[in-house]
């Protein structure tokens, strides 16, 4: 390394910092990591695995466990998905393929407003706008007719499950949204001429492209936008009715991991505090696991995706 | 890099040396905890320090059990809780602590019923009995017999009730176990429960928001919350068989009912209060003082501005939908004061 920089002294000193700089980054991490662990300490000795499976949140009784946060948590986060991956792969292209150049630059600018918007505004607007948009509209149809089955079960009041992801998805759109596009962008021009030449409809050569080149570029979106509505925590909170319980049904009211933090955290003390620190490490963990897991995917992808051609 | 960190120490040791030091300055009281009585603390240290430019107040709003923990660890002057401490929490502080009582907050109930104008009337055991999730119609004959005047619509009650940690939980659960037997032995009382049943909404806006927005839906809220934002408020059977519609008068009532037997250091409980036509689910919200001061300016200041709460103070509370002290019990308060010392003298 000393021959590359050679003898410049402010070559070295830059080299050096900006080290200093990456480590701080990696020695953060870690120190989150341990200070997590410490405090959560007395909820881990006391509950141990039991914590992870026990869907009791009793501050009084002073007993905890995790389970129905972490289900309200994975469970909105992949409703929000199901539902905000299509509508922004489908904008993304008409967006580049299909608007009118007019109407380009506008759509995609309103379309990126939209993770400008923070997030408590989302959730104000969740209760007045969306939660009785849904309620009347959706969840009470569909719990009429399709009541029996046991997902859309209950008695409807709104806020929910279904509510939360909804949010959400809206708060994700922009993220997979505009990720697509660059990716999209990407495409040779003369590949989609190719399949144009060979007497293909427009549609088979979206699907062609996309489908060689593009897939692994929109898992990738939809990781970003997954790890977003993972730690989402006002919103939700707002939406999401608060309850711990495991239900199946997504117009039951649920709870999410960063809400009962946010919730509880300022008024809480000894084990009750404990236990939502360790909340906050399985939190912590279940994003790191969910990423890991999608880096190893879109190697694996990408992999496959270079072979194709 | 070594001289420019001396730098760094140098000017902030010089930051730290001068604010002692230079009398001109104001003094600086800093404080933190409940966030219900923020906007009556506010006007407080706007208005006395106005009074008495020498003195400055800062006040975090971080939430009750925030306060107990500053004020625990030293780092704030005073603190301020909607619940009194603790006999535990009370072990771990560094010496004897004063609940000064400053005003006394209602907790109401509102109610969201397209077909009902207003005066729907509930008593404890119905109130229990819908946040046990024992009663679920409007038309159920328990509600129905209470207001006989009203159509009950054949509707569901969704309860909602506040999902963060609050001192309005508190004194809301604390009326309910004092009332019931049976939220007593399955609920208990504190900052937050495991709720039987209902929906949580965070902090009054989020509880209100539910209520507003869910027909059916009834919901616990501050009084001055409920009334700045004109919400539908039932009346409550308390404890002498009266039916009390909360107003700042009735909220007073209750801590009079009690003046009588206030215990010395103030940590009572106002919920299911005695007096005609006191409103049963109230309680004080205190500052927490300790009674040995280690800055005798500090000390003093913060006397004096007590001892103007106290009088001057009380007048204000109206204004900003806070009920005052009965005049027994501020006087009692006022002579609380005089325990606070520094270095044996007192500083009254």
């Amino acid at each position: 390394m000393a021959t590359r920089t050679g003898s410049n002294p402010k070559d070295l000193a830059f080299e050096k910092a900006s080290a200093v700089f990456a480590f701080a980054v990696l020695a953060l991490t870690v120190l989150l990591f341990a200070v997590l662990l410490r405090e959560s300490m007395p909820a881990l000795r006391k509950f141990g695995v039991r914590f992870l499976v026990s869907g009791t949140w009793d501050p009084v009784a002073d007993q905890y466990g995790a389970l129905p946060f972490i289900y309200g948590t994975l469970l909105s986060s992949f409703l929000a998905i199901l539902i905000a991956v299509p509508l922004s792969v489908g904008a993304a292209i008409f967006i580049n393929e299909f608007a009118p150049q007019w109407l380009k630059k506008p759509v995609s600018f309103l379309a990126e407003l939209l993770a400008a918007i923070p997030s408590v505004i989302y959730g104000l607007w969740g209760i007045f706008v969306l939660v009785p948009i849904l309620r009347d509209y959706l969840m009470k149809p569909v719990a009429k007719y399709l009541g029996w089955i046991p997902l859309f079960k209950g008695p409807v009041y709104g806020p929910s499950v279904l509510a939360a992801g909804w949010l959400l998805s809206i708060m994700i759109v922009p993220f997979i949204l505009s990720v697509s596009r660059e990716v999209m962008a990407t495409v040779p021009q003369r590949q989609k001429e190719a399949v144009l030449s060979l007497g293909g409809t427009r549609w088979e050569m979206i699907r062609i492209v996309i489908g060689q080149h593009c897939i692994p570029g929109i898992f990738g979106a939809t990781v970003l936008g997954l790890g977003r509505a993972l730690g989402e925590t006002m919103a939700v909170t707002m939406v999401i009715g608060n309850r711990p319980e495991v239900f199946l049904s997504l117009f039951q009211q649920g709870y999410s991991m960063a809400a009962v933090i946010a919730n509880e955290f300022a008024e809480a003390g000894g084990l009750q505090l404990s236990s939502l620190i360790l909340i906050g490490l399985l939190l912590f963990l279940v994003t790191l696991v969910v990423n890991l897991a999608a880096k190893w995917i879109l190697t694996k992808m990408v992999a496959r995706a270079s072979r194709g051609i | 890099m070594r001289r420019g960190f001396g730098v760094l120490a140098a000017i902030v040791l010089s930051f730290a040396a001068t604010s002692p030091a230079a009398a001109a300055d104001p003094l600086m009281v800093n404080g933190a905890g409940a966030t219900f009585p923020y906007p009556l603390y506010s006007k407080w240290f706007f208005e006395y320090s106005n009074a008495n430019p020498g003195v400055k107040f800062n006040y975090q709003s971080i939430g009750s059990g925030g306060g107990i923990k500053q004020i625990t660890a030293g780092t704030v002057d005073f603190g301020a809780t909607d619940a009194p401490m603790t006999e535990e929490e009370m072990k771990a502080l560094k010496g004897p602590i004063l609940h000064i009582p400053t005003a006394i907050g209602a907790v109401v109930l509102v109610y969201n019923l397209d077909k009902v104008e207003g005066g729907l009337k509930l008593t404890p055991d119905v109130l229990a009995g819908i946040y046990l999730g024992k009663i679920t119609r409007w038309n159920d004959p328990k509600i129905a017999e209470l207001n006989k005047n009203i159509t009950m619509p054949n509707a569901d009650i969704v309860v909602a009730h506040r999902s963060d940690g609050s001192g309005t939980t508190d004194i809301f659960t604390n009326y309910l176990a004092a009332v019931s037997i049976e939220w007593r032995a399955k609920v208990g009382r504190g900052k937050s429960v495991k709720w039987p049943v209902g929906l949580g909404g965070k902090g009054n806006e989020g509880v209100s928001g539910v209520v507003k927005q869910t027909p059916g839906a009834i919901g616990y809220v501050e009084l001055a919350y409920a009334r700045q934002n004109k919400m539908k408020i039932a009346s409550l059977r308390n404890r002498e068989g009266n039916y009390v519609v909360p107003t700042l008068e009735a909220t007073s009532a209750a801590a009079a009912g009690v003046a009588k037997s206030m215990p010395d250091d103030f940590r009572v409980s106002l919920v299911d209060a005695p007096g005609g036509d006191a409103w049963p689910i109230s309680g004080l919200t205190w500052l927490l003082v300790y009674k040995e001061q280690k800055d005798a300016a500090k000390g003093k200041a913060l006397v004096q501005f007590l001892k103007w709460a106290l009088l001057d103070g009380q007048k204000m509370e109206a204004a900003l939908d806070y009920a005052a002290l009965p005049k027994p019990v501020a006087e009692k308060v006022d002579k609380a004061l005089r325990q606070i010392t520094s270095g044996g003298k007192s500083l009254y």
